[in-house]
């Protein structure tokens, strides 16, 4: 396993795309991080075509356990974020790079 | 929000932006995941979550309509774990209650069962 990818290196794909200076290209990267969160925050879906959808899910009250003590616990309603892979991610994953889904 | 608004949303705060240069950071941020995860590297954006890719062992599964047992090969699926950030956005308007009156009751050092998104 090599290093792990960060908003660096993401700055970086752009940087080598686009003919901007490194700052203005950390910058976009930035908002777009930041757009897909506030999409996400507000509980809005977030479809990006090829690579997956964020969709917020809503879950109702449950009765969780505390899995070292054993003990009881209520887990109330709450939303949380799902992230569904396309199937060209999923492909592209296992190095099916056509993206094709046989 | 689909691809195409992102990618108008990026065009109206970078005025001096073309779409064709707004489409193509968009797709570079996404692909430079996709391609991090296919080299077998996680992928970690503060605030934003978590993408890796989980090893899945080769089983033998069943067509559902015949129940004829079918081979299903290894493979690697992508897996996402959302920053602590946006879950806690998520369920700051009183949707997901939080906890309060109970934890007090349990021990100290007891984990926070909402930051631990079983499924």
């Amino acid at each position: 396993m090599g290093e792990t990818c960060t908003r660096a290196h993401l700055t970086e794909a752009v940087y080598r795309k686009l003919g901007l200076s490194r700052t203005e290209c950390a910058s976009i990267v930035e908002f777009v991080l930041e757009e897909m969160s506030a999409r996400i925050a507000k509980g809005e879906k977030v479809k990006l075509s090829s690579f997956g959808s964020f969709l917020v899910r809503s879950k109702g009250r449950r009765i969780g356990r505390n899995p070292k003590t054993g003990v009881e616990v209520p887990i109330e309603p709450r939303r949380v974020l799902v992230f569904k892979p396309s199937n060209i991610l999923r492909a592209r994953i296992n190095h099916k790079n056509n993206g094709k889904v046989e | 929000m689909i691809k195409s608004e992102l990618v108008e949303c990026v065009m109206r705060t970078y005025p001096g932006l073309y779409q064709r240069d707004a489409e193509t950071a968009v797709d570079a941020v996404l692909d430079a995941i996709t391609d991090a995860l296919a080299n077998g590297n996680r992928v970690e954006i503060r605030g934003f979550g978590a993408f890796s890719a989980k090893e899945r062992r080769s089983r033998v599964g069943r067509n559902p309509r015949t129940g004829q047992r079918v081979p299903v090969a290894a493979k690697r699926v992508p897996m996402f774990k959302a920053s602590k950030e946006i879950r806690e956005a998520l369920n700051q308007d009183g949707l997901g209650a939080p906890r309060a009156r109970k934890t007090a009751a349990l021990s100290a050092g007891v984990l926070g069962a909402e930051s631990r998104g079983s499924e």
